[in-house]
């Protein structure tokens, strides 16, 4: 285990030095100068010439690729074209909204899709089986966004219950006010999430009921209740797990066009913004915080699969990557 | 089985069961095509006809459905029927776009990781993975921001987020293949490994990759949404269904048509694809059907 975890530490500092290198050269090798967003239609040669010495473009690539990843261990993600802030303080203050979005949302997700997606599975001859499954099939289809809006509609436009959008401007100060502005999110995020999450776990469920060892554990004379709990769940839940991991990193992105709709203060809002500005720094900031943030789930849900899973701790190990 | 499908991450790729047993598959499969169908028809109209030009905002705004304008106006006094007939071009420009241009890089890429060993294939395998890691909406914003946002910006973009995932699939899918007896036996009577992977591998792993090819199809097209939404799709004139549903979300109550309509049209589409998909899988996967 303590070489797997060494081994495993060692991919993700490689990835996240890879992603910067593939995020800087993707911004350096699109068309379009960063430096022209600073200035204004029709500037002479010369205040380009000022503009990029300034942001340090008229350097060789190699070398502001180094001074770059420089500043990224000291966790300096640079100063704002626009506003001349620092972004890595920026960006911390607006995850004060989005993380707590996508955990809550996340929570919420696993807790439905579960039963959900076991009943699916376990009645799926029903017609309320069928109906979970044609929901789900309905969930996957439908973009976040529009789901958004319409429950806009519903709670906040129509009966007036819940907020339309907005943060409070002093954050978690009041909690209650906090989480009331992010209720309409979360289940927007969450209802979208679940939906793919029930196919997994309606899938992950019927391997199981199918499985030979459950029908000699029932053969054997336990009863279905606890073949299930013996045998069912811990080979069901390997494979949910693995998915859990990717859910979360997309539930983290599905935040980010779902803060736009509620016009909430988080990444996604600052990265709407920046990208409409071309502020190179707040975007490449914001991407580079995002890709990490999915590099570490991935890593963690690695970590979690190999504990729960004795088989991939021994020969599979290799063939299971 | 179940942890290389973890791996793929399709949970679709056990999809067999992701349809109630009794629905029969060519049920699924008929209902998918009438619904892309549909749309598609719509589309191949909007080329020669539509009840109004896409640019003509002699309607009075926000008009209620009835007559001239039979599903009612958007806020700049345009025919709404006409931009959602403009619209299915786009979402289907979209997805066929996408699907082509990260089909065709993720194939070639996923059968040369496919051929790679030891130390290069954990190579090739790692970085698929880290651009795998690399979400494909904020790559596409990334595409759209440095260049004017375009449909060919979000098609670039949503097709080389997906090659990723194509490349990872098709290595699986290809080492799979690769490892089985007939392959050697082909090599070992001398067939040439251009010919081995035109005869042997590709009609192998097509099956399994073109349903997912499918599925890609059906995110493409929310993604293009999503892009829209955000203001990063394809510009004006041309109604994009995502920039339509954000014209009309401040007017939902005086116009609720702008708001449903796009948002029923995408949904169906996407669902579509998504059961000719599941319909697909077993008609064109004999050894599922022969499991069942």
């Amino acid at each position: 285990m303590t070489a797997y975890l060494l081994r495993r530490t060692a991919f993700l500092v490689v990835s996240l030095l890879l992603a910067a290198a593939v995020l800087f050269l993707l911004l350096r090798l699109l068309p379009g100068d960063p430096a022209n967003s600073l200035l204004s239609v029709g500037a002479t040669p010369d205040q380009i010439e000022a503009a990029r010495h300034q942001i340090g473009t008229d350097r060789p690539l190699p070398e502001q690729f180094v001074s770059w990843l420089g500043q990224l261990a000291t966790f300096d993600l640079g100063e704002s074209f626009v506003s001349t802030l620092p972004v890595g303080p920026e960006i911390a203050a607006r995850l004060v909204v989005t993380v707590p979005l996508t955990l809550l949302s996340f929570v919420l997700a696993v807790v439905v899709a579960v039963p959900v997606g076991f009943v699916a599975a376990h009645k799926a001859n029903t017609w309320y089986g069928s109906i979970l499954s044609g929901v789900s099939q309905l969930g996957i289809a439908v973009p976040v966004f529009w789901v958004g809006m319409l429950l806009i509609t519903v709670f906040s436009l129509s009966l007036r219950v819940l907020p339309a959008g907005g943060f409070p401007q002093d954050d978690w100060a009041d909690p209650v006010k906090a989480l009331t502005s992010l209720t309409l999110p979360v289940v927007t995020v969450a209802l979208v999430m679940s939906a793919s999450l029930i196919r997994y776990v309606r899938s992950a469920t019927l391997d199981v009921l199918g499985s030979d060892y459950l029908r000699t554990s029932r053969a054997l004379g336990s009863s279905f209740a606890r073949a299930m709990w013996r045998h069912g769940l811990r080979n069901a839940v390997v494979p949910v797990i693995s998915i859990l991991g990717i859910e979360l990193a997309s539930t983290f992105l599905g935040a980010v066009v779902v803060e736009s709709v509620f016009a909430l203060p988080g990444l996604g809002g600052m990265l709407v913004k920046g990208l409409a500005q071309h502020d190179y720094p707040v975007i490449q900031g914001i991407l580079f915080v995002s890709t990490l943030v999915v590099l570490v789930i991935g890593f963690v849900a690695d970590l979690v699969q190999r504990l729960i899973d004795p088989r991939l701790r021994h020969s599979l190990a290799r063939n299971a990557r | 089985m179940s942890v290389e499908q973890a791996v793929i991450g399709a949970p679709e790729e056990d999809g067999a069961k992701t349809t109630p047993r009794h629905v029969s598959r060519s049920v699924t499969l008929t209902i998918g095509c009438v619904l892309v169908g549909v749309i598609v028809l719509v589309a191949v109209v909007s080329l020669f006809w539509v009840p109004f030009a896409p640019e003509d905002t002699s309607g009075r705004r926000l008009m209620p459905p009835g007559l001239p304008h039979l599903l009612g106006t958007d806020k700049l006094g345009r025919d709404l029927l006409t931009q959602l007939m403009i619209g299915a071009r786009i979402a289907l420009a979209a997805g066929a776009g996408s699907v082509l241009l990260g089909g065709v890089i993720g194939i070639a890429a996923g059968l040369a990781a496919g051929f790679a060993t030891r130390w290069l294939d954990d190579v090739v395998s790692a970085l698929l993975d880290i651009l795998i890691a690399f979400p494909t909406l904020l790559l596409a914003m990334l595409v759209a921001a440095t260049q004017a946002a375009s449909l060919t910006s979000a098609i670039v973009a949503i097709g080389l987020a997906m090659s990723a995932i194509v490349a990872r699939l098709t290595r699986v899918l290809v080492k799979r293949v690769l490892a089985q007896d007939f392959i050697t036996a082909s090599r070992t009577s001398g067939t040439s490994w251009p010919r081995v992977v035109i005869e042997h591998v590709l009609p192998n792993i097509w099956p399994t990759l073109s349903v997912n090819l499918a599925l890609q199809f059906g995110l493409a097209v929310l993604a293009e949404a999503s892009l829209s939404y955000l203001g990063l799709g394809a510009p004006p004139p041309n109604a994009s269904w995502g920039r339509m549903l954000q014209e009309a979300q401040a007017s939902v109550f005086i116009a609720p048509v702008g708001v449903i309509a796009p948002g029923v049209l995408i949904v169906v589409l996407v669902i579509g694809v998504n059961l000719i998909a599941d319909g697909f899988r077993d008609v064109a996967d004999p050894t599922r059907r022969r499991r069942r």
